[in-house]
């Protein structure tokens, strides 16, 4: 029961950042149908951008909250304008073109965007200097750590803005509306280019704070994270049903949970076998089933809907 | 006589190599009612769809009030007051019909006239008044048009394109949109109206242009066209 406990709120806590990441598959989904397999890869730069400004600031012998506080800054900054660019270079120019090359194109960008990082941060494991004491506390009979229990809470408060703006503000009612008919939209006075490019910096501001989470919570980053962690959150957001973004919450925190849970138990239930470090077995073992089973996903609009 | 609205020369479109629309001139007048009829693939969608700036011309010229508007997009257009309601509707199906209104006004930022035309539009259509917080998708045909041409108003349009108003709607809904045809008419916005029921159109219009295959054959007062034993004969039926 104890396992099972803990496995759950650690469970919690990686979908907490699965989802952040999804969010970033499902929006541009949503709003182009297309999936931009780079942004488990702006993730990624984002992750190494935040380790190296901790690195750089924690030298200079400032504080822990400010050293995150503007490494979080200057990874969604660096995300954000990254985003921008490779919408306006790599997938703008495909918009009207048949859908397997912006799918290429987005395979491409991730390719390029891993070397770039390898190029400058090498190919070695970069590891975080410890600037949190690590503070523990019980919940539900639950060991928990304070910088678990931020990471959950702020990525809870992030979603939950999200969703808020998405349904509330003018911009966000822009986004569904062009998601829903562009042309229609664009007799409303929606500039749909400027809502797209809109779409990507969100989704990449986002994606860069999932990127110090990871950080923060293994204490390592490396060029080729973005690719284990994008292929999860993609699962995550297909799993809720790509498009909603509701659904990516939903998805990644599920995944979170059925991941840590599986991984907990895979030694008992396969007599020793496997051991834990075959978690990842269940992440596409979710996507393969969730794919046969019911390919819209748990808050998708039925398959057929969109063309 | 009234200032030009609107004034189109030699326009065409092209789909690929394909020209729909072959070269046409129309002209709209400021508070006038305009009807361009024609059969099926006559190149009516193709024309308004150039003039709203959702197609790109492939040669010609727009001016609307006064300016050259030729290949501006939809978004800018609108801005300046010319608006369309799209054929087949194109309501947002999963936004509620209050979200498809603010959608209307989203170029507008005057929240209390905002207010008050949303008040106007909910007592020129009780109906979406009672469905303000159901998604569009939901409505009915008739319904859903009734939304499309109550969100277009939202922009205060000084030129309203309606293309196929009455496509695929029961008779009596038809009759209850071209109602509102003339309501919002009289409150001096100018149209300029695509419909296939000729009939309807011209009795409803002052003016009426007839295109065939991509071009304007006929060009004349409403009353004048009803009359016209060819166009009696081709699009009224007889």
């Amino acid at each position: 029961m104890e396992i099972f406990a803990q496995q759950i709120v650690n469970g919690l806590v990686l979908g907490s950042i699965y989802a952040l990441v999804a969010l970033g598959y499902t929006m541009v989904y949503g709003i182009l149908g297309l999936i931009n397999f780079a942004h488990g890869d702006i993730t990624m730069i984002g992750a190494l951008v935040s380790l190296t400004l901790v690195q750089l600031l924690a030298a200079a012998g400032l504080p822990a909250p400010v050293v995150l506080g503007l490494a979080a800054c200057g990874a969604m900054l660096v995300c954000a304008a990254l985003g921008l660019s490779i919408e306006r270079v790599a997938y703008r120019p495909l918009r009207r073109a048949p859908r397997l090359a912006p799918l290429i194109t987005a395979i491409g960008v991730s390719i390029l965007l891993q070397y770039s990082a390898a190029l400058v941060w090498g190919k070695q494991y970069i590891s975080l200097p410890s600037i949190i004491e690590p503070v523990r506390f019980t919940l539900f009979g639950a060991q928990m750590t304070l910088l678990q229990a931020t990471i959950f809470l702020l990525a809870c408060t992030i979603m939950g803005g999200l969703l808020w703006f998405i349904k509330a503000s003018r911009m966000g009612r822009a986004m569904r509306a062009t998601e829903q008919n562009p042309d229609v939209a664009g007799l409303m006075g929606v500039n749909t280019n400027t809502v797209i490019a809109f779409t990507f910096l969100l989704g990449s501001a986002i994606g860069a704070i999932a990127g110090l989470m990871v950080v923060l919570y293994y204490g390592i980053g490396h060029y080729f994270m973005g690719f284990m962690l994008g292929l999860k959150a993609f699962t995550a957001a297909v799993l809720g049903g790509i498009g909603n973004v509701a659904g990516a919450v939903l998805g990644g925190l599920l995944l979170g949970v059925i991941e840590s849970l599986a991984s907990g138990y895979i030694g008992d239930l396969t007599g020793g076998v496997l051991g834990s470090n075959y978690r990842d077995i269940f992440a596409f073992l979710v996507l393969v089933l969730v794919l046969v089973l019911r390919p819209s996903g748990l808050m998708g609009r039925h398959a057929g809907d969109r063309a | 006589m009234p200032e030009t609205l609107l004034s189109v020369r030699g326009l065409e479109v092209a789909y690929g190599g394909i020209r729909a629309v072959k070269g046409i001139d129309l002209e709209v007048r400021g508070g006038e009612l305009v009807a361009l009829i024609g059969a099926n693939g006559a190149g009516k969608t193709s024309t308004l769809k150039a003039l709203s700036g959702l197609l790109r011309p492939a040669a010609g010229r727009i001016d609307y009030d006064g300016t050259e508007v030729t290949g501006k997009p939809a978004y800018h257009l609108v801005r300046q007051g010319l608006a369309m309601v799209p054929e087949g509707r194109g309501v947002f199906p999963r936004l509620t019909v209050a979200e498809n209104l603010a959608m209307g006004a989203y170029v507008r930022n005057d929240k209390p006239a905002i207010l008050r035309d949303l008040a106007h539009a909910y007592s020129l259509f009780p109906r979406l008044a009672e469905r303000r917080s159901q998604l569009a998708g939901t409505l009915s045909g008739g319904e859903q048009q009734m939304l499309a041409m109550a969100r277009a108003l939202m922009c205060r349009p000084r030129l309203l394109l309606l293309d196929e108003p009455s496509m695929g709607l029961a008779p009596l809904m038809v009759q209850k949109i071209f109602e509102t045809v003339r309501a919002v008419a009289a409150e001096g916005v100018t149209m300029l109206l695509v419909e296939q029921n000729a009939k309807l159109a011209l009795e409803t219009c002052h003016r009426g242009y007839v295109m065939e295959s991509g071009s304007v054959v006929l060009a004349d007062n409403a009353a004048a066209l009803l009359r016209n034993p060819q166009v009696r004969q081709a699009y009224l039926g007889e």
